[in-house]
């Protein structure tokens, strides 16, 4: 049976059924666009799972890899329901390509929101699972016994009455012709059973990366291809006015000078070091646009009147807050700011691309490869089954390389002029910090009243500022509220739910938006929200002469899993006791990307104000955790992310442009300042939150609470870098 | 012109001011080491010239001479099995791994120059970047090393593949 037949076999033997239920769909043949069924994917049991007639494995991952360990989780589960011999496994992407012809079979490839394992793991199992069954099914019908007496251990089917056994690779072919099961004949393992999930399992794939063998996007190489480096106008908004190519034509190795959109100028070489050597000699002038006067200070001011402005959009509420707050015993205020923040992948933007007026293929790191098909094909002016995606390792992604895709669309324009030559396109780190995707920036008022024993019967958090989903989905703003401003403050329920009952609460926001494009950034809203809320509170607690921890407990009894994170911390932080003399602690806790989440902080500040961070303890309650050991790299790696943020993390707008070039202008935690991070993982069980983010939003808070403990100084502005800790 | 580089002297054509960094990735085709940040802050360009740490992406390659010996992440070990290479594949050091073969290229030096470095050895040692936040592994690996090779000072409990 030829592969195309074989497809459009498993794709009239799975129903619709079945499809909707677990994304088994597959297209009939005909409906397939005759270029990308000209590429047959490996004989398959399903879309999950190939088995090789040496045994090897091959699990499909729809997820992008980025450092965050979704391949390794993810390929667990489906495993694990395989009951597959792990030393046996590999991994492959599917292209989008195929995705697409295969009419989205396996869901979806957006990797972002921690959403790897907690949004596809009943799939991926159930794809397991439903292999396994037709791996016994085709070792009974092998042996003519019936299915029941058949087990499956290790890639290994025992018949039990007679002892027989077959592995996996022997019987793959015949399984991969029968007839999936029906999806409710499909049965999961209950997690207590897992032998591979919930376990310390060594990634799939470190060992390349310890040799320089790992091929990440900027590594890609094509024969024939050119290099192209690219300067897009550093003030947003702005477009090319002119350039003058003659005046580098003549350097080393440059192929061609070209404009790309209306906003930036690429050089085309037979090195990349020759393209950017000329394009950094290339004479531009750049018509600034509207924006050439916006600056850092005036986006300020003009945030900071969204913080008394009358209309906002209500993200919680509950009894009446401003009324509460009228007839208040005693009033605290406090307002809080976030910077912009680039992403800094360690990878900087790159793709490599050939078009051809039939067809144009990309081979790009992304963090959604279905989106970097659209672009591709917007660019390319051909539809999506004439184009695909190579998905191509990440060196790093953050939220950057996932709903936009700016640098795909550039190399694609860049090999639209220079047909059938493949080019890639590198940006340099200077562009790359210059043209982020920046952390929104935004504002808070925090107003608390306290009746006359003090305590909080009554809070208004006022934010005001940038909507991500204004810039990016604007489908998604109804009556001008963007519902992820309220990440972290949302009312009871399993996402990123506000941990406190408050008699009187208001939660709402005031829409501002500056010209600075903006982008999910690890931790998305999350980050400042959990610092607005948590420094805040431990503003309240030394204000009435409370213990944080006290203060938040009793805040807290409507929230148990909230709670349980921040007992864990405090117990193997021991609260209770003083810590070491001259040693000062913070407290923090938040809920998202579905996970409970709290950390302590234990800092010294010297006299002349250096910090030192000594040790975290940080909490996790995932639900369930798919690979322990992998969760605690996410998690030490959260406090790398959220401490290089709240020390030195900081994009400010001069003339329109981001002032920060380079690492030696955007600083970032190193080795040197890094804490020692204890990591309790307490996975409760009954629901699946992502691990990749939540982690970040209590490293600043609790770090932040802890100067305070040392100092007596209240940090409200981030980054840290603009203060001075010194003792007065 | 001529380098000498992984054991191999290489003979390419380059401009006088071209970085290090870029014949080692473009004219001689080794792309272990990474591109970063150009300007010697992250570190994930860092060869060894005669045993030296060196970010080779502010280096003119005009300035290395054909009897300097160069080594690449690509040269460290036959089979990726220098002591580095094997402690950070049993910790599983790397999450995106870019910044990797600079950190792994850092950490050899060092424990060529200090058999048995402090942590102050290793964070004046270690100044190279990594957004995804492996420091604590690497310096676990680091001490690993130090001590003998043996993972299970780590106390991290990693299952291997093969005994899963």
């Amino acid at each position: 049976m030829s592969a195309m037949n074989r497809r459009s076999f498993i794709g009239r033997s799975l129903g619709a059924t079945a499809g909707l239920m677990f994304g088994f769909h597959i297209p009939f043949a005909e409906a397939q666009p005759a270029q990308a069924a000209a590429v047959p994917d490996a004989p398959e049991i399903n879309a999950w799972v190939v088995v090789k007639p040496d045994d090897t494995i091959v699990v499909r991952i729809a997820r992008s890899e980025m450092g965050q360990g979704t391949l390794t989780g993810l390929a667990q589960l489906v495993v694990e329901e395989l009951d597959g011999d792990w030393s046996k496994v590999t991994t492959e992407y599917p292209s989008p390509g195929r995705q697409l012809a295969r009419n989205r079979v396996w869901g979806s490839f957006s990797t972002g929101g921690s959403r790897g394992v907690r949004e596809s793991h009943e799939y991926v199992r159930k794809g397991g699972a439903a292999a396994r069954m037709m791996l016994v099914q085709a070792a009974a019908a092998q042996w003519g016994v019936p299915p029941a007496e058949c087990t499956a251990a290790k890639s290994v089917i025992t018949h039990t009455p007679s002892g027989r056994t077959l592995t996996y690779g022997k019987v793959a072919d015949a399984a991969g012709k029968l007839k999936a099961p029906a999806a409710a004949d499909i049965k999961l393992k209950d997690p207590k059973d897992w032998k591979l999930a919930g376990k310390r399992l060594a990634r799939l794939d470190t060992v390349d990366k310890t040799a320089g063998k790992q091929i990440y996007g900027m590594d890609f190489k094509l024969p024939g291809m050119l290099n192209a480096a690219i300067k897009d106008c550093p003030v947003f908004g702005g477009k090319v006015k002119s350039f003058d190519a003659a005046a580098i034509a003549s350097k080393p190795g440059v192929k061609k000078v070209m404009q790309v959109g209306d906003s930036a100028v690429a050089v085309v070489a037979d090195t990349w070091w020759r393209a950017r050597s000329a394009l950094d000699a290339l004479p531009i002038e750049w018509d600034k646009g509207p924006n050439a006067g916006m600056n850092s200070k005036d986006t300020a001011a003009w945030i900071k009147a969204g913080l008394d402005a009358p209309d906002a959009a209500v993200g919680n509420s509950n009894g009446d807050a401003k009324a509460a707050l009228a007839s208040a015993h005693r009033k605290i205020e406090a307002v809080y700011s976030y910077p912009h923040q680039n992403h800094a992948t360690m990878e900087v933007m790159n793709a490599t691309a050939v078009w051809t007026p039939e067809r144009c293929d990309v081979w790009t790191p992304t963090q959604n490869g279905e989106a970097a098909l659209a672009a591709t094909s917007e660019a390319a002016g051909l539809p999506q089954s004439k184009c695909d995606v190579t998905k191509l390792h990440l060196g790093g992604g953050f939220g950057r390389r996932g709903a936009t895709h700016d640098w795909v669309t550039q190399v694609v324009k860049i090999a639209k002029e220079m047909p059938g030559t493949p080019i890639k396109l590198i940006w340099t780190r200077e562009e790359d910090m210059q043209h982020g995707r920046y952390h929104p920036v935004t504002q808070c008022k925090l107003t608390a009243g306290l009746d006359a024993k003090g305590e909080v019967t009554s809070l208004h958090m006022r934010i005001a500022g940038q909507s991500i989903l204004a810039a990016l989905f604007p489908q998604n703003v109804k009556d001008g509220k963007d519902p992820a401003v309220f990440q972290g403050l949302n009312p009871p329920g399993p996402e990123a739910s506000f941990g406190y009952t408050i008699p009187n609460l208001l939660i709402d926001h005031a829409m501002r938006n500056p010209a600075v494009p903006p982008g999910f950034w690890r931790g998305v809203n999350l980050n400042q929200n959990a610092i607005y809320v948590e420094c805040f509170l431990d503003e309240i607690a030394h204000a009435t002469k409370q213990d944080p921890l006290a203060l938040r407990r009793k805040l807290m009894k409507d929230s148990p899993k909230h709670l349980a994170v921040l007992n864990a911390v405090a117990e193997k932080a021991g609260w209770s006791k003083p810590p070491k003399k001259g040693i000062y602690r913070g407290i923090a806790q938040t809920m998202g990307f579905g996970s409970y989440v709290a950390a302590v902080a234990e800092v010294s500040v010297s006299k002349e104000g250096k910090l030192k961070i000594h040790r975290i303890v940080a909490a996790t309650d995932p639900g369930h955790a798919v690979n322990p050991q992998q969760i605690e790299a996410q998690v030490e790696g959260s406090f790398v992310y959220g401490l290089s943020a709240a020390l030195y993390g900081e994009i400010t707008i001069k003339d329109g442009a981001a002032e920060q070039t380079n690492f030696d202008t955007y600083n970032v935690l190193k080795m040197d300042e890094m804490p020692k991070v204890e990591t309790v993982v307490m996975p409760s069980g009954g629901f699946w939150g992502g691990v990749g983010e939540p982690t970040i939003a209590v490293a600043a808070p609790a770090v932040l609470n802890a100067i305070f403990a040392a100092t007596g100084k209240r940090i409200r502005d981030l980054p840290l870098k603009n203060h001075s800790l010194k003792k007065a | 012109m001529k380098l000498h580089v992984n054991g191999q002297v290489r003979e390419f054509e380059a401009e006088e001011d071209t970085p290090l960094l870029w014949v080692i990735r473009e004219q001689l085709g080794l792309t272990g080491t990474k591109y970063g940040c150009g300007v010697a802050q992250c570190g994930a360009c860092t060869v060894h010239i005669d045993g030296e740490p060196t970010r080779s992406c502010v280096r003119p390659v005009s300035t290395v001479t054909a009897d300097q010996k160069i080594v690449t992440i690509e040269g460290l070990s036959l089979d990726g099995n220098h002591p580095v290479q094997k402690a950070w594949a049993a910790l599983d050091v790397p999450q995106c791994g870019f910044c990797q073969s600079g950190m792994i290229m850092a950490a050899a030096a060092l424990l060529k120059q200090k058999k048995n470095p402090t942590d102050a050895d290793i964070d004046a040692a270690m100044t190279n970047i990594c957004r995804c936040g492996t420091y604590n592994r690497v310096r676990k690996a680091i001490h690993v090393i130090a001590k003998g090779g043996d993972v299970k000072t780590a106390g991290l409990d990693i299952v291997e593949g093969s005994k899963a």
